[in-house]
């Protein structure tokens, strides 16, 4: 049987770590994103974001936290529907990795 | 060798500001396109922030006051959200009742479906791996890891959020609090309690 | 809404070996559960995770199922349950 990275139900796993952080301005960010995408714009469907983070390869699945799975799926959907091009996403985030800060 | 950190590995700087610049990009360039604009994003945020569980616990002491209301909340929650100005955005609410004989615990196994319109974003643990494999199969191992330790007699109802519905436990009243306010009551009704993992906090004697 | 089953019916969870996105998980697969409630028809996730329009909907139900079953090595009381999502073309009756 086919079992993807993400269906984890019933594998043995550590104990539960209760430890919690409160979200960051740019994990918000990134929730309001797909919040707005799914919802009011209907460009993508939640469906569409959890097979791009299902297809993320297991070291990475495991390596990257919640929302940077997210923006690593999300991305992935906008080029596949060609609302974006990887050369565009590409550019614009070496130019943004120049600047002081972020925004 | 990585630096070791008590509370994990340490946060790449790196690899987080590749991420973060993603999503600054991603931004900018679908407000370039007109697909959305910056406003637009402020508000969702804002509305998200409003979100949280005193949501959820409104509901629960509502129900735990008024039984007519609690036979509307566990016929349809979301009707009995948006009774009580909650709006719940289409998401189809299902609420759960413990009592001395069963006791219900959320999961997600496949990613981490939560009420969020009634109880906010979630806690980190229920997005992680350790929480959504092993409280559909070990539950009562789990609850122990939250401090509750059920009795035999006690069913454990484990729901796995699979699919279009999603779930909110209603605790069990806890004794000693007849008579007391919905306001007061408001304040026994933890988050945790309404997802399953704990009980709702006691009355101080 | 025409389903080919109701509440408390018996059915068995399809074992179907597919790729893809899916919303059944794979503990639960071949195992023996009963229709706890209907849940009224929603598009369908397999498709709509790949740009189609989700139609036709599928019948959605929770089905309720004995963790001693789904778990052989099931720690806990005989009568603890896990009750699941499942879409309708998942499920066959139980014989």
């Amino acid at each position: 049987m086919t079992r993807g990275v993400h269906d984890v139900g019933g594998l043995p796993d550590d104990q539960v770590d209760l430890s919690e952080h409160n979200y960051a301005p740019w994990e918000k960010r990134i929730d309001a994103l797909l919040v707005l995408l799914a919802g009011k714009k209907q460009i993508m469907r939640v469906d569409e974001l959890r097979r791009g983070i299902e297809s993320l390869d297991i070291d990475a699945y495991n390596e990257l936290s919640y929302y940077e799975r997210w923006i690593a799926s999300i991305s992935k959907i906008l080029v596949e529907k060609k609302l974006i091009t990887s050369t565009e996403l590409e550019d614009r985030m070496a130019k943004i990795a120049t600047r002081k800060t972020l925004l | 060798m990585p630096h070791d950190h008590p509370h994990g590995p340490t946060i790449d700087a790196k690899r987080l500001a590749h991420y973060q610049c993603m999503a600054v990009a991603v931004q900018e360039l679908l407000t370039e396109k007109g697909i959305l604009t910056d406003k637009q994003i402020e508000a969702t945020i804002k509305e998200m922030e409003a979100r949280g569980p005193a949501l959820g616990a409104r509901m629960v002491a509502r129900a735990w006051i008024d039984s007519n209301y609690k036979r509307r909340l566990l016929l349809d929650g979301s009707a009995a959200a948006e009774e009580l100005g909650i709006p719940v955005d289409g998401t189809r609410l299902i609420v759960v009742e413990n009592n001395e004989t069963m006791h219900n615990l959320i999961v997600c196994t496949l990613c981490s479906c939560y009420p969020r319109n009634i109880l906010g974003l979630p806690p980190d643990w229920y997005k992680k791996t350790a929480y959504r494999s092993r409280a559909v199969k070990e539950p009562r191992a789990i609850l122990a890891e939250f401090g509750t330790f059920l009795p035999d007699s006690v069913t454990v109802r484990v729901h796995d959020s699979t699919a279009d519905m999603r779930y909110l436990v209603l605790p069990t009243r806890p004794s000693g609090t007849e008579g007391w306010t919905e306001q007061r009551l408001i304040e026994l009704v933890s988050r945790d309690s309404m997802i399953g993992v704990r009980t709702a906090k006691q009355a101080e004697s | 809404m025409t389903t080919a089953f109701k509440l408390g019916d018996f059915v068995v969870v399809s074992n179907r070996d597919v790729r893809g996105h899916m919303r059944t998980p794979s503990y639960i697969r071949q195992k023996t559960g009963v229709i706890e409630r209907l849940c009224g028809s929603f598009r369908n996730p397999e498709t709509l995770a790949y740009g189609g329009n989700g139609l036709p909907k599928q019948p959605l139900y929770r089905v309720r199922f004995l963790q001693s079953h789904v778990w052989p090595d099931y720690k806990g009381t005989l009568t603890d349950t896990v009750d699941i999502e499942i879409y309708e073309h998942w499920l066959t009756p139980a014989s």
